[in-house]
């Protein structure tokens, strides 16, 4: 009893039909309580502290072969179990949805801090030590760790070196250009829980608790790399701390754990530690980004060229799609885009919240800054005069797209006619002030999903999904899906999550999480309401499903009284035509208020803004959360967030919370958030598009061009820490 | 973390007595525990001293205040006497660390803080600080938040406590007890080491020595400011600071007392620079001749290379809102 639906066409609005009023209401996360009290219990909790514990050895060298090891010595140790080096164990995480093993093989050293053992004890601080003592012999090799050096190789994929049109004629042609080079640092998503897994065996059968985004694939990437049959394999993730991309693939900690559980026969427990995760977890690459811009007499655009280099390990397919939104965004008939892979021995590069759109719109929309003061156009008025009417590349409609809405809202709620065009003008005594905007804007995709809903046969229901909540509001946005569709009190709903047992969603990432398992719990939902209104012999459409009652025509009854079983049914989405014949993306605007101070070069944000067209919005709270999240990440982005490689051997240096700086509370202001009405339905039935990225989209940019208001010191080089600006400020 | 002896100090003596090879003195462990966790500091023997009776703040008789060792962060920053006479203590402590580290850690203790310095705390890279003649990495590497001020071929790290700053700046003694019950006193100018070849020895305590408290003098009159720059606005080691109590008599400044932060090895103190001050009607000038004197010696690696104008550019600001007339 399946409902299944391909997205071939538009859907017309079902929801918004219903009777009970909780879609898009405020709802609070009810994973809150118990994360607050302590109860909710994350991947290293679980068990009942009888589990071995394990800790990964770090190489301390950049590429090479371990030649050896005193694994004697450490074995020796008091309460020391095993020292494990089996060839399964990974070199990094696997790439998000790479359903297979990443690259295997501690022996092969490619990059400083690669886990090369793990050390098995009885206790915590007995593994943590021995693996600290653990002596390592290398045979090391050169190693190039520079991705912007000129001697490094780079890459150029023949599919993303595009050309459309004469840029460089065009730039000649240009009454106003632009053509600027900026460079973005390597970033990690320090999420608050480390990477975290507990494995257990039962015959040849795994259950791994894992901190895991996307439990579906992750199966697959744990069975490949183990060389076990993916079903005796069940990963549970019911709560994540925090994600933003670094825990899309398995990760060497849980093929560890699960080596070292079945060698030793007992539950084994690894978790890493704060540099681990910023050593051998993902980092988010560092880029160099040459923009070019050309304009007419008006400021529209005729030309625009993006052109990247990033980097990443060898044999790593990501590489971090710097010109996503750049294709879609502005109008100009000649486009110019190229894409270099610098292979380096550094951490591993993957997807980092909004992959491409967070560090390419920094680019391209400082750029468009830069553009506006050059033509002497208002910032605002600017964007307006580019927004194409229909794709500038391949001529596809957007699925919808309240773009200039968002920018002329975002002007008028944040009081943008206020702003001084002439930079360095503004002061509040040794501060002086500025104001920036920029645009917004991330793909939004459809992903196939299943959802499974049991209406009760006393009136309530369960959704059960592998989809998994990693702070985003799952839990809560499937239980007010599911309470709208059936007209249930949200009390009534109870959600199960992060569970290969249940039916397999998309997981968590490409902010695609909320639309697609959504949609699945819907589908299941409208395969229920047939099933009532066929008991009632009726159509879906006569029937008012509302807090527990079934109103038909001339007829009113509980539902638990029409109920005299349980019904189960799967929903079931999958990506059709739609995503094919339109442009999908959210948009929006960001505004900012900045004070530097005259004397030191500190930034910090006054005020934010973001007005957003995100479709239909499924909960007024949560989707707020996540565009707070994502203005937050943008602050960090702009101001404070930097992880250093040392130029000798690419090993990273602060690798702590101490010392890569993560915005804190007091560097963030008011932060406010208007949703445009907005509605999809070329998306999904639901109507609805992805948060969880468009906030951090050009977020970080809106504060650079706040610091160029406030001062004209035009920061290229990310983070716009005091030194950078500094060296631009009049002698105090 | 490797396995070490505990011991809770009964007394005083009984503390000193223990305190000798290989042990550590712990008190609320903030920064120790965390350098122990990562083997960084490796002590055989850790002497718990939280039980002591060194946990008083006292007014001393004929004016100055005795801050016992073991007097926290928070309760030091909140005290009355403290927000009243020595205002930029408060200042100082409050912009350090954060509320919980701030209520575990200790006057003693942050004292004795290790610098922040990336390659000391990476057991992976050569530090003479932890591991003495394997090297310096962080000169030729990832320098920002190092020193420019004070170093030596050897270490060019930085003391990261904004309160030992500020006590710099207000004239604070120390006082220790050694393992004979002796007790002596010395400025907190002379507590503190310079490099040179031995960067391992931070401070000029011995084996079994105990600081069992802090002494400020006398309140001075004058304008107590604490300026500290950093790159975010909380949670973050200072890349300059600068402490001053700066005292204006008809129109002419007649007396600074300054201290630097971010900027050296220890916290920074220069004679000539507030001698270059005395006396003297504030001006811009004067202000700038003053920043040339504090740094005639500075040295930057590179990366933190900017401290040497951010420190002038952050000691004129001081000076002038310390020297500006009262609104």
């Amino acid at each position: 009893m399946n409902q299944h639906l391909k997205m071939d066409r538009p859907q017309d609005d079902v929801i918004g039909t219903m009777a009970q009023g909780v879609i898009g209401t405020a709802a609070p996360r009810r994973d809150g309580p118990v994360k607050v009290t302590g109860q909710a219990r994350y991947a290293a909790e679980t068990g009942t502290g009888a589990e071995a514990v394990g800790v990964l050895v770090r190489a301390t060298i950049t590429k090479g072969r371990v030649t050896g090891m005193d694994s004697d010595a450490v074995r020796a140790m008091p309460g020391v179990l095993s020292v494990i080096t089996d060839k399964r164990l990974l070199r990094n995480p696997a790439q998000g949805t790479a359903n297979a093993a990443p690259v295997q093989d501690p022996g092969q050293v490619a990059y400083f801090g690669q886990p090369i053992a793990l050390v098995v004890a009885e206790t915590f601080e007995q593994a943590r030590h021995a693996a600290q003592g653990l002596k390592v012999r290398y045979a090391a090799e050169e190693a190039v760790t520079d991705p912007f050096a000129d001697t490094t190789e780079v890459e150029r994929p023949e599919a993303k070196q595009t050309e459309q049109g004469d840029l460089d004629a065009a730039m000649t042609a240009a009454e106003f250009s632009v053509d600027s080079t900026y460079t973005t640092p390597a970033q990690n998503s320090a999420a608050m829980e480390p990477h975290a897994s507990v494995a257990e065996w039962d015959g040849d059968r795994l259950t791994l608790h894992g901190s895991y985004q996307m439990v579906k694939y992750n199966r697959n990437e744990l069975a490949d790399s183990l060389g076990i049959d993916p079903a005796n394999v069940r990963i549970r993730a019911p709560y994540v701390g925090g994600g933003f991309g670094s825990k899309l693939g398995i990760a060497p900690e849980a093929v560890a754990a699960a080596i070292a559980a079945r060698d030793l026969g007992r539950a084994v427990r690894v978790v890493m530690s704060r540099p681990q995760v910023f050593e051998a977890t993902m980092r988010r690459s560092g880029t160099r980004q040459r923009v070019r811009l050309a304009a007419d007499a008006d400021g529209r655009l005729t030309g625009i060229g993006h052109e990247a280099r990033v980097s990443n390990l060898p044999d790593e397919a990501f590489s971090e799609p710097v010109t996503m939104a750049t294709h879609f965004l502005y109008a100009g008939k000649n486009r110019k885009y190229a894409h270099e892979i610098a292979r380096v021995h550094r951490t591993c590069a993957g997807s980092m919240r909004a992959p491409g759109e967070a560090v390419g719109m920094l680019a391209l929309e400082n750029a468009m800054d830069e553009l506006a003061h050059a033509a002497g156009i208002d910032p605002v008025e600017l964007r307006l005069r580019n927004i194409p009417d229909v794709h500038p590349e391949n001529g596809k409609d957007y699925s919808s797209r309240r773009f200039a809405d968002c920018l002329r809202d975002g002007a008028a709620r944040f009081g943008w006619s206020a702003r001084n065009p002439k930079p360095g003008q503004v002061r509040d005594g040794e501060w002086f002030i500025g104001m920036g905007v920029a645009s917004a804007a991330r793909g939004n995709i459809l992903q196939e999903s299943q959802a499974r809903v049991i209406l009760h046969a006393d009136a309530t229901a369960t959704v059960e999904t592998d989809m998994t909540d990693i702070g985003t509001g799952t839990y809560t946005i499937l239980a007010q899906i599911a309470a709208e569709m059936l007209g249930l009190p949200l009390d009534s709903v109870s959600v199960r999550l992060g569970d290969t047992d249940f039916p397999p969603a998309a997981g968590s990432g490409g902010s695609w999480g909320a639309g697609s398992a959504g949609s699945a719990v819907f589908l299941a939902c409208q395969k229920l309401r047939q099933s009532l209104a066929d008991m009632l012999d009726t159509d879906p459409s006569e029937l008012t499903l509302r807090d527990g009652t079934v109103t038909s025509s001339n007829t009113q009854q509980s539902l638990a009284d029409l109920l005299s079983e349980d019904l189960t049914t799967i929903g079931h989405i999958e990506p059709g035509e739609t995503s094919e014949t339109m442009q999908h993306a959210g948009f929006g605007a960001h505004f900012a208020e900045v004070a530097v101070n005259a004397v030191t070069g500190e930034s910090r944000v006054r005020r934010m803004l973001g007005v957003f067209s995100a479709g239909r919005i499924l909960n007024e709270q949560t989707a707020r959360s996540q565009c707070h999240g994502g203005m937050i990440f943008g602050i960090g982005a702009a101001l404070t967030e930097d992880m250093v490689h040392d130029h000798r051997d690419g090993h990273i240096v602060n690798h702590n919370l101490a010392e890569y700086h993560i915005p804190v509370n007091l560097d963030i202001p008011q932060l406010d958030v208007v949703f445009l009405e907005e509605r999809d339905a070329w998306a999904n039935p639901l109507q609805s598009k992805g948060v969880g990225e468009l906030g951090i989209s050009g977020a970080g940019a809106a504060i650079t061009n706040a610091i160029y208001n406030a001062t004209g010191v035009r920061v290229r080089d990310y983070p716009a820490t005091l030194d950078r600006v500094l060296p631009g400020l009049p002698d105090d | 973390m490797r396995d070490f002896d505990y011991a809770r100090a009964g007394s005083r003596s009984d503390a000193t007595a223990r305190a000798g090879a290989g042990a550590q003195i712990i008190a609320g462990g903030t920064n120790l525990l965390d350098l122990m966790k990562l083997e960084v500091m490796a002590p055989e023997a850790v002497v718990d001293i939280t039980r002591l009776d060194l946990h008083e703040i006292s007014v001393v008789e004929g004016g100055g205040l005795r801050i016992g060792a073991l007097v926290t962060n928070s309760d030091l920053a909140a005290h009355d006497v403290v927000r009243r006479d020595y205002a930029l203590l408060s200042r100082a402590l409050l912009s350090g660390a954060t509320g919980q580290l701030r209520n575990k850690a200790t006057t003693g203790g942050n004292l004795l803080q290790r610098t922040r310095c990336f390659y000391f705390y990476d057991t992976a890279m050569p530090c003479n600080k932890r591991d003495p003649g394997s090297g310096c990495h962080a000169r030729d590497g990832f320098n920002r938040i190092l020193a420019v001020l004070g170093t030596s071929d050897h270490c060019i790290a930085t003391h990261p406590s904004d309160m030992a700053v500020a006590l710099m700046a207000l004239g604070a003694s120390v006082e220790i007890e050694d393992a004979a019950g002796d007790v002596r006193q010395m400025p907190l100018n002379d507590f503190y080491r310079l490099p040179g070849d031995t960067p391992h020895i931070e401070t000029v305590l011995e084996q079994g020595d105990l600081i069992t408290a802090v002494l400020l003098p006398k309140p001075v009159a004058g304008r107590q400011i604490y300026r500290k720059v950093r790159d975010r606005s909380s949670y973050a080691f200072a890349l300059v600071s600068v402490a001053a109590v700066v005292r204006m008599e008809d129109g002419k400044i007649a007396s600074a007392a300054l201290a630097f932060g971010g900027l050296a090895p220890k916290p920074w103190r220069n004679a000539k620079v507030e001698s270059a001050l005395t006396g003297k009607v504030p001006s811009d000038d004067l202000f700038g001749q003053a920043a040339d004197i504090l740094l005639a010696d500075a040295v930057g690696f590179g990366a933190n290379d900017f401290k040497i104008p951010l420190a002038r550019r952050t000691l004129r600001a001081v000076l002038r809102q310390a020297t500006e007339a009262t609104q």
